[in-house]
């Protein structure tokens, strides 16, 4: 079978769906965070390969680079966050911190 | 099946195998490296995708700054020394479950999806020149936002990350 967008898209699929699965059942805040990295890959995955099959219009192209931008932007402010959690709580385990401040 | 193929067969085996290997394994460390396989994997499948750019971003951004960033995150907040570096899981049953639905309804809606394919299109050698001609003209508002955004998120979490920042707040005061 010629590889098309349709396997481009379950590939995203699958991709995601592992990233559904790292975010909900891991306990420590990094393995969420590299979850939630997963996910914008996939996300990043769909856009391009519709961009590729709707003719070659580059405005997926365009809408992937704002995607990483803000998923370097996101892990950067998370783990600043979760240093500090760590700092304070001394645990990363995202089910033991429920509370703002000590 | 031509070389496109695959190729295309061998990126998606290499990304979703690491990505089995970063959600499953029990060890933080293995997750973090078999993270930096998914990016390349992905980087692949740019490339097939006709977005070099993107695939180049994604290596220096992704590889270079994200994962390195994510180590330094595992390194600084497990005890390496005494302590193995296992991250429990909690409810893997009910996610599974959960997980399997979300991803039979995607695949089912792509599959039965009458996706508008256009073609017969020839891709461009290169994509960078006219995604720069882009962000200066059609996205130049956005990219104006995106860099600012970036320099608040870096700006902010340097001031979080910062270990001395309460007791020198209480010395003002």
């Amino acid at each position: 079978m010629q590889v098309s967008l349709i396997h481009y898209l379950i590939l995203s699929a699958i991709l995601f769906s592992l990233g559904i699965y790292g975010v909900i059942t891991r306990r420590n805040a990094i393995m969420v965070l590299m979850g939630i990295e997963l996910i914008l890959n996939s996300a990043n995955i769909n856009f391009i390969a519709f961009a590729r099959y709707a003719g070659m219009q580059l405005d997926g192209q365009a809408i992937a680079v704002f995607v990483i931008i803000l998923a370097a932007a996101e892990a950067a402010i998370a783990l600043a966050i979760v240093l500090n959690i760590y700092h304070r709580f001394n645990t990363v385990n995202v089910d033991e911190i429920s509370r703002l401040k000590e | 099946m031509n070389l496109y193929d695959i190729v295309f067969y061998f990126f998606a085996f290499v990304t979703l195998a690491s990505a089995g290997v970063v959600v499953f394994s029990r060890n933080i460390i293995y997750s973090a490296f078999a993270l930096l396989f998914t990016f390349f994997g992905v980087a692949g499948i740019y490339v097939l995708l006709n977005a070099d750019f993107i695939a180049v971003s994604q290596i220096l951004i992704y590889v270079g700054g994200i994962l390195v960033l994510m180590l330094f995150g595992v390194m600084l907040t497990n005890k390496v020394i005494d302590v193995e570096m296992k991250t429990g899981t909690l409810q893997t049953l009910p996610a599974s479950v959960l997980v399997a639905l979300i991803a039979g309804a995607l695949c089912g809606i792509f599959y039965v999806t009458d996706w508008k394919i256009v073609r017969g299109v020839s891709a461009p050698a290169t994509t960078t020149n006219s995604l720069g001609e882009m962000f200066m003209t059609t996205y130049s508002l956005p990219f104006e936002v995106a860099s600012i955004v970036l320099l608040v998120a870096l700006l902010g979490a340097a001031m979080i990350a910062r270990k001395d920042r309460l007791p020198q707040i209480k010395n003002q005061k």
